[in-house]
């Protein structure tokens, strides 16, 4: 039987997706909590953080109570663009950026408030803007562990399943990632298609993994 | 020129007694040293005018601007004070080369009148060859030279200078001294030295400013401080001094001259301020004021002999009455074959003899 090999791109193609949606949030928050003082701050870490440690059915719920055919953000995406927004790719993909978001906030806030205050100091005197300094001195002295961070939120994303399957379903062809593929194939008794699904999967996740080290120890 | 009041008041913390920053200064161009022990509120008056901490109240002036004033709300951002730094380790941007880190300060400049000062300012600090490598790969000397180099790139209205012989070898530190006379002609800007080492503000300052828990307790040029170190707690901080009680026995003010009970001796003394008979005074002398004699004379107290200290341009002999004077190194073997057989007797001419204040806030 051939392999279709569909739900394995969907799954790089999500996580890409949702990785870089997760960096750009992540970071901002992280700098928001590591540099403002303001009400609320622990709170907001907590929320951000909830995904990692919620049940992925629960947030696939809150997902659909949030984002479903009756919410008004669903209401409005269908006015929007003539499609819901649940059970398609891109439910998929919020499901996984909110699995990403918790570990590249985590890991970039530590990250940011380890960089020594002399380099900000430094860069005030010599006249950088708050911008200038975030972008040119805080992010490239704190950019090993949010690599390391980035790479293990890409393989966290990459095999979300509870999440996806409430919000974005199992639909074959269009909302059937890896992850899910490989329960219906064990499901149904596809044992040829779990196995070398489940194989490609761990390698690359292997590869991730140890990169993520690399990048972890190189800091040093 | 710099003027500043500040004071700030810090509660006790975990770990940290409470503490009361209360400060007065202002300084021209030339070399201002910051001088006393670690805690005392050196580094906190450089952040203060670079605007890296906010003070309760009091205004601080550069030039015509204001940087900070309680009174009106003013507190000027960092980026905008024109404050050059030179923090204690260098923090040259580690991600950067040297040639980066000098553009990063100067981006406010149009393109080719960025690459003319870089490479001018390279030149000058004599990195040009180094100006591809990365801050790891420089030596010290290399880094000091970076960070001041980077420090002047905007072209600041003051330099704060932040314990920079800290960490140096002697031949370094000759060379960091060395740049900054250079530096002091070069820009006409008030450069303030923070340091705790004494030698550091004689060798390069023009004017010192003697800090303790908070406070400038006395200032002035090396020379008058040495002249007249105002109180026991600046004479002990810059050091070198010996510091005696003496009783007034009789006092002449016609000839400006008194009588003291000295080291229990007595002997004639200068004329003293606000004292009467039978008082106690603090005075100090300096080892290189006073003289070493093998035989009795006028205001010539005996000492014993405790050791000898090299030192790189004399010997110091220290005596056990605590008084220490400096000798030539050529004439030690003599004078300790003399001694052998008279014993010591050490000069101390009344000019040497220098009234302390008790308070602990010197007359200035």
């Amino acid at each position: 039987m051939p392999i279709d090999w569909f739900p394995l791109w969907l799954s790089l193609e999500v996580a890409a997706l949702a990785t870089l949606i997760s960096l750009l949030l992540g970071i901002w928050l992280a700098w928001l909590l590591a540099n403002k003082k303001f009400r609320g701050r622990e709170v907001l870490d907590a929320a951000a953080t909830l995904p990692l440690a919620l049940p992925p059915t629960v947030l696939g719920y809150y997902l659909l109570v949030v984002i479903g055919r009756a919410s008004w953000i669903g209401h409005a995406w269908e006015r929007l663009t003539g499609s819901p927004l649940v059970f398609t790719w891109r439910a998929a993909v919020i499901a996984s950026t909110l699995h990403a978001i918790p570990l590249l906030l985590k890991s970039s806030r530590a990250a940011l408030e380890n960089v020594d205050r002399t380099y900000e100091k430094a860069a005030r005197s010599l006249g950088a803007s708050e911008w200038r300094l975030f972008w040119r001195v805080s992010i490239p002295l704190a950019r090993r562990p949010i690599a390391a961070a980035t790479a293990l939120a890409f393989a966290r994303s990459m095999g979300d399943f509870g999440a996806t399957l409430m919000i974005a379903g199992d639909i074959p062809g269009r909302t059937q990632t890896a992850a899910i593929a490989i329960y219906d194939a064990v499901e149904s008794g596809n044992t040829m298609v779990a196995r070398v699904l489940v194989i490609v999967i761990s390698i690359v996740t292997a590869g991730i993994v140890y990169l993520s080290n690399r990048l972890e120890q190189r800091r040093a | 020129m710099i003027k500043l009041t500040i004071s700030k008041r810090f509660p006790p913390g975990p770990g940290s007694a409470a503490f009361h920053l209360s400060l007065e200064l202002e300084a021209q161009a030339g070399v201002t040293a910051l001088y006393g022990p670690s805690g005392a509120g050196k580094t906190l008056t450089l952040d203060s005018i670079a605007g890296f901490f906010t003070p309760d109240t009091g205004r601080i002036l550069l030039d015509d601007r204001i940087l900070f004033d309680a009174g009106s709300g003013v507190n000027l951002p960092p980026r905008q004070r024109g404050c050059g730094y030179v923090f204690q380790n260098y923090a040259l941007f580690p991600h950067m080369t040297l040639r980066g880190n000098l553009a990063f300060a100067a981006c406010a400049l149009p393109r080719l009148e960025r690459h003319r000062r870089i490479a001018e300012q390279l030149d000058r600090f004599k990195l040009t060859e180094m100006a591809g490598r990365y801050p790891h790969e420089l030596s010290g000397g290399q880094k000091q030279r970076g960070s001041i180099a980077r420090a002047l790139m905007a072209s600041p209205r003051i330099v704060l200078l932040d314990e920079p012989g800290r960490g140096l070898d002697a031949v370094l530190r000759a060379d960091l001294y060395a740049l900054i006379h250079e530096l002091k002609s070069a820009f006409q800007v008030p450069v303030l030295l923070v340091t705790h080492d004494p030698e550091e503000c004689f060798m390069l300052a023009d004017r010192i400013l003697v800090y303790d828990a908070g406070r400038i307790i006395h200032s002035g040029s090396p020379s008058e401080l040495l002249r007249n170190p105002g109180t026991a707690a600046v004479a002990r901080l810059l050091g070198g001094f010996s510091i005696h009680e003496a009783e007034v026995i009789a006092l002449d003010p016609a000839r400006q001259t008194s009588r003291l009970r000295f080291l229990n001796d007595e002997i004639s003394g200068p004329h003293l301020r606000g004292v009467f008979k039978g008082d106690r005074v603090t005075l100090c002398t300096r080892p290189e004021e006073l003289i070493v004699h093998t035989a009795p004379g006028d205001n010539r107290i005996r000492g014993v002999l405790r050791r000898f200290v090299e030192r790189p341009q004399f010997i110091r002999a220290e005596f056990d009455n605590g008084l220490s004077v400096d000798i030539p190194r050529e004439i030690r073997r003599s004078l300790e074959d003399a001694a052998a057989k008279t014993g010591w007797w050490i000069e101390v001419p009344p000019s040497s003899l220098r009234q302390l204040s008790r308070n602990v806030s010197a007359a200035e």
